[in-house]
């Protein structure tokens, strides 16, 4: 290991950074819902999610080929510092909707942290719009519809078969359905998402010349690699569980069950037939579904609403702030290091601001998490039509990007914390960050 | 532009169809295992205190359902070594 520059130790961690972001941000994908209906204790269920995270690690020796599948063209000599700053670019958009407590796709962040650090290093001809299509916005708008029907339908049976028995009597059952079905999520979520982990490394080893190409991962990374996401998964997104399990709608134990199910099916399905889809958007997808087909149950559009906007916003604000940091990493040795320190400012101006309001493993369930302001509408056939509170968000969202490229781009004496902290009212109306956008953008178009 | 449709229609088939399967399969074990109200009998006039338990032959169905789902997971897990 004595050949590893500085460089490649600096992308190495933080490819594990990003690892351990995706973990605690993907907790929620397999446990919300095992949390909210009480099928687990929360700290049981990180606990399980975790292992079996790291199992998964452990599980499958066919690393990614290639980190961004095709959408970035990595034949043409794709340079350490491009992978650095995607995924600079892709660890604070991961620590933003955290913050917000929204579900967004890890993946889709890291595509669109290097689709914006090609862009600015190599220029258009390094990005393939074809497979942006293919693989990132088919998908997403196919997931959450595809995960979305196959719940609805499976609660409505599931509720049909079992109508005349006695709810408390059957809870039990469902419960234990629940956690299987959680538990293939999560193993197939370590299997994946610490893959891919241990392909940014492995192409980082190859360009530094440390090992040869096209060999496998050596054993310490495919280990660290599994802890990082492990110990991710274990911390727990507390604000995007509480979000995914009370927040779009109230789970019942047999909704949990048929949303989960639905969920580890969708995803098994898609990866296995080639057509892989984000597990995020799956699993928010079939709790909405399962929100929807039980009797009574409501979907609480203004959240959904605002979690498509983190969604549809994913690819492009991790691109700017991948772009920007590409910028300053471009510049040499002392354009990383200061990449590295602007990141872990903004890393910790995040943390800070989630202080404010802390949810953790005690607070995970508590009920008034969200405003009561949006839109409630009653259970309709229409799975993934927000009314128009929706587009109204989608403005207000839209005008808030500039608020992500200012942790990095700023210098350090600008509005950093101000900036983050503002943003930090967690699910509360866009209302907020608004204003603060205008206070932030000012300082951040300067600097950049 | 070349979009898959047939590999999504493919997702969308097996998905819809294999979640609604498992459900269904998973909840008729639940109620072969649990108790039937006790309305069941309530025409003929004789009030019956709580619940009836399960059949025997609604008890082996219900393992038998169990059985299948465990046979499902253990493809799932199959599939994501694999």
């Amino acid at each position: 290991m004595e050949h590893i520059t500085l460089l490649i130790g600096i992308v190495i961690i933080t490819a594990l950074v990003f690892d351990f972001t995706n973990g605690f941000h993907d907790t929620a994908n397999a446990m919300a819902t095992t949390i909210s209906t009480g099928a687990l204790r929360p700290k049981t269920a990180v606990a399980m999610s975790a292992v079996l995270n790291l199992v998964g690690a452990f599980l499958s020796v066919e690393v990614a080929k290639t980190i961004s599948g095709g959408i970035v063209d990595e034949g043409s000599g794709i340079q350490p510092e491009v992978i650095f700053a995607g995924l600079v670019g892709a660890i604070v958009w991961n620590l933003l909707t955290w913050l917000a407590g929204l579900p967004s796709s890890s993946s889709h962040a890291l595509f669109g942290g290097l689709i914006g650090a090609t862009l600015v290093s190599v220029g258009m001809d390094g990005v393939n719009g074809d497979a942006v299509v293919m693989k990132v916005l088919i998908p997403a708008v196919a997931a959450p519809l595809v995960a979305g029907i196959a719940a609805l339908v499976a609660t409505r049976l599931t509720y049909r078969i079992a109508r005349d028995r006695d709810p408390q009597d059957t809870a039990k059952g469902y419960r234990a359905g629940q956690i299987a079905s959680a538990a293939l999520v999560s193993l197939a979520h370590g299997t994946n998402d610490a893959q891919k982990t241990m392909g940014v490394i492995t192409l980082a080893l190859v360009t530094g010349g440390v090992v040869a190409p096209a060999s496998d991962p050596p054993m310490w990374v495919i280990v660290s690699a599994g802890v990082a996401i492990a110990l991710g998964t274990y911390l727990g997104g507390w604000r995007i569980i509480r979000t995914m399990g009370k927040g779009l709608t109230d789970i019942q134990p047999p909704q949990g069950f048929a949303a989960q199910t639905g969920a580890a099916t969708v995803i098994l399905a898609s990866s296995h037939l080639g057509f892989a889809l984000s597990t995020t958007q799956v699993c928010s997808g079939s709790v909405m579904g399962s929100g929807l087909g039980r009797k009574g149950g409501v979907v609480r559009w203004s959240t959904a609403g605002r979690m498509v906007i983190a969604w549809g916003l994913t690819l492009p604000a991790a691109g700017l702030v991948a772009g920007a940091a590409a910028l300053l990493a471009d510049q040499g040795n002392w354009g990383v290091a200061m990449v590295a320190v602007l990141a872990a400012i903004a890393c910790g101006a995040i943390w800070v601001a989630s202080r404010r309001q802390p949810i953790d493993h005690t607070n995970v369930n508590d009920t008034n998490v969200n405003d009561t302001s949006g839109a409630e509408s009653a259970a309709g056939p229409s799975v993934l039509a927000p009314p128009s509170t929706g587009a109204a968000l989608a403005q207000s969202a839209t005008e808030a990007v500039p608020v992500t490229t200012t942790p990095v781009a700023a210098p350090v004496a600008a509005p950093v914390p101000s900036a983050a902290i503002a943003a930090a009212p967690i699910p509360a109306t866009p209302t907020p960050v608004t204003p603060a956008t205008a206070a932030a953008t000012a300082p951040a178009k300067a600097t950049v | 532009m070349n979009i898959d449709w047939a590999a999504l229609g493919q997702v969308f088939g097996v998905s819809l169809v294999v979640t609604v399967a498992m459900v269904g399969v998973f909840t008729l074990g639940i109620v072969g295992t649990s108790a039937k109200p006790s309305r069941s009998g309530a025409g003929s006039g004789t009030v019956t205190a709580g619940a009836t338990g399960p059949s025997a032959l609604g008890r082996s169905g219900a393992y038998l359902c169990f059985a299948l789902c465990a046979a499902a997971v253990a493809y799932g897990i199959y599939l994501i070594v694999a």
